[in-house]
């Protein structure tokens, strides 16, 4: 199974914080949003915005990063700490 | 050194991280950075700050690394606060210890500016007119 995490407003717009990714890995990240956002297309607005950031396993990746099963795959947008 | 955490910090705690029974190092440049009264056009009376618990402290670890590959410094503290805080508040503390200033000064610049762009923190604002998530630039 792959644990899929949102964070800050992405997690408020979408009105979750974490499902579980019901597709056939490995993938790409770019499909696990593809995936996401067919599950449930009101999810495309947030998930395709062009700032979107992402993570596999506690790093960030590209939209071409393959997820494996057992991973950790996070969105998030552009991070303002400091 | 790294830590994430709701408490405040203390300046001079953190700066004697940097330099007790650290005698090889002749410079120590420390950065503080505060929660400010305006902000992308809002009067700001506080804020939260989340993370992403486990990515947050590996991010600043990786952040730290790089440093410590790219000049030769000798130790680095990153200390970031999370949770609810007030104006004037702290929220980040980083120094870094090296033979020479230089190092010191172009690390600690680099370790805010990576900072702010691959560490998973967001900023919640509350201001005169509700809240808001700080719009990175």
């Amino acid at each position: 199974m792959v644990q899929v995490l949102f964070f800050a407003q992405l997690k408020e717009q979408l009105g979750e914080s974490e499902v579980a990714f019901s597709g056939a890995v490995p993938c790409s990240m770019a499909e696990v949003i593809e995936h996401l956002c067919a599950e449930r297309p009101e999810r495309q607005k947030y998930l395709k915005a062009k700032r979107l950031m992402m993570a596999c396993n506690q790093d960030l990746v590209a939209k071409d990063h393959i997820v494996n099963d057992g991973d950790e795959v996070a969105f998030f947008p552009p991070v303002t700490g400091g | 050194m790294i830590r994430v955490q709701t408490e405040d910090f203390d300046q001079n705690q953190e700066y004697r991280l940097l330099i007790d029974g650290n005698q090889q190092d002749g410079a120590v440049v420390t950065f503080i950075g505060l929660v400010r009264d305006f902000n992308q056009g809002h009067d700001i009376k506080g804020m939260t700050l989340e993370y992403y618990p486990g990515m947050t402290e590996k991010a600043l670890e990786k952040i730290e690394a790089e440093a410590k590959a790219k000049w030769p410094i000798g130790r680095v503290n990153i200390v970031h606060r999370v949770g609810d805080l007030s104006l004037g508040d702290q929220i980040v503390f980083v120094g870094v210890s090296s033979s020479h200033r230089k190092d010191a000064f172009a690390a600690t610049q680099f370790i805010m500016d990576t900072l702010k762009t691959d560490a998973p923190f967001w900023k919640k604002e509350q201001t005169s007119k509700g809240e808001r998530w700080v719009e990175a630039p």
